[in-house]
């Protein structure tokens, strides 16, 4: 196989909207991200930044394709690790649907390269962040108030 | 957090009976490995029959273990941690993650020198 791909997929006791807004929304992607935030109108074609809680830059790209609350497509490109940056863009898509009167997210995140570094390194982060959100949406309260992995 | 009803099973009974099948752990293991392997994939790597894998697998996805994707014509299957992040995060994660890490950290350390010291020996005696 050509690329790597993972999959993520949760099921969150919410409406679609919510789960749109948790991840379009700065203020509220802060509270499960471990502090990063996303900058953009999420529109097709629109600029898109991701941010660590310092304002620096981590990734960046752009909104290939919106419909919201359903789907959310991101080109992305690290920003701060040159052999990450140096893969290029990959693809990450948010897929919101209602299954048995709960949300489903899934998360498709995919570099048409073999044994990505990028795909790699944000691995370990999705499972975290997706907890964090489901339980956040649900019991308004975090799982995991810091990055294990960054300690 | 909290697995939600559905009926009396509840979700994270589903993962925990998902899991306890070691036939479904190497799954597991094969699409942690490569993702997004077809049936006949996953079927061409072990000596049990299409319609137990497919049967292992329906269970491993009720359990949202695996996630499954179409492409074209063939159904591709992941493995998705989340629900093992969330068994991880309910017992460990919280509290006990740094230390843990630390342990697994020296237990590693202290076997790969028990191997090098190995090694080193057998290279002595030649």
């Amino acid at each position: 196989m050509a690329s790597t791909e993972f999959v993520y997929a949760t099921y969150i006791k919410a409406t679609p909207q919510d789960v749109w807004n948790a991840i379009t929304s700065p203020e509220f992607m802060k509270q499960y991200w471990f502090g990063s935030y996303a900058e953009s109108d999420f529109k097709t074609g629109s600029p898109w930044k991701l941010f660590r809680e310092n304002g620096e830059i981590t990734d960046s790209g752009e909104i290939v394709e919106s419909a919201p609350p359903k789907r959310l497509v991101i080109r992305w490109r690290n920003e701060w690790k040159p052999e990450l940056k140096a893969e290029g863009y990959s693809r990450c898509t948010f897929e919101i649907e209602t299954v048995a009167n709960v949300t489903k997210l899934t998360i498709t995140h995919v570099m048409d390269k073999e044994g990505s570094k990028l795909i790699g390194a944000v691995s370990g982060g999705w499972p975290k962040i997706l907890s964090n959100l489901k339980s956040l949406l649900e019991t308004g309260e975090l799982v995991l108030a810091a990055n294990p992995a960054s300690h | 957090m909290v697995a939600y009803k559905r009926g009396m099973v509840t979700d994270e009974d589903k993962v925990f009976k998902a899991l306890a099948d070691p036939s479904r752990r190497r799954l597991l293991d094969r699409l942690r490995q490569d993702s997004g392997l077809s049936l006949n994939d996953l079927c061409e790597q072990y000596d049990m029959s299409r319609q137990a894998v497919t049967k292992h697998l329906a269970i491993l996805e009720a359990a949202n273990l695996v996630v499954t994707v179409k492409r074209g014509r063939e159904k591709l299957h992941f493995l998705n941690p989340v629900p093992i992040n969330e068994i991880y995060t309910r017992w460990i994660g919280r509290f006990e993650a740094g230390r843990l890490q630390a342990l697994d950290n020296l237990k590693k350390a202290l076997e790969e020198k028990k191997e090098h010291e190995k090694e080193e020996k057998k290279h002595g005696q030649h």
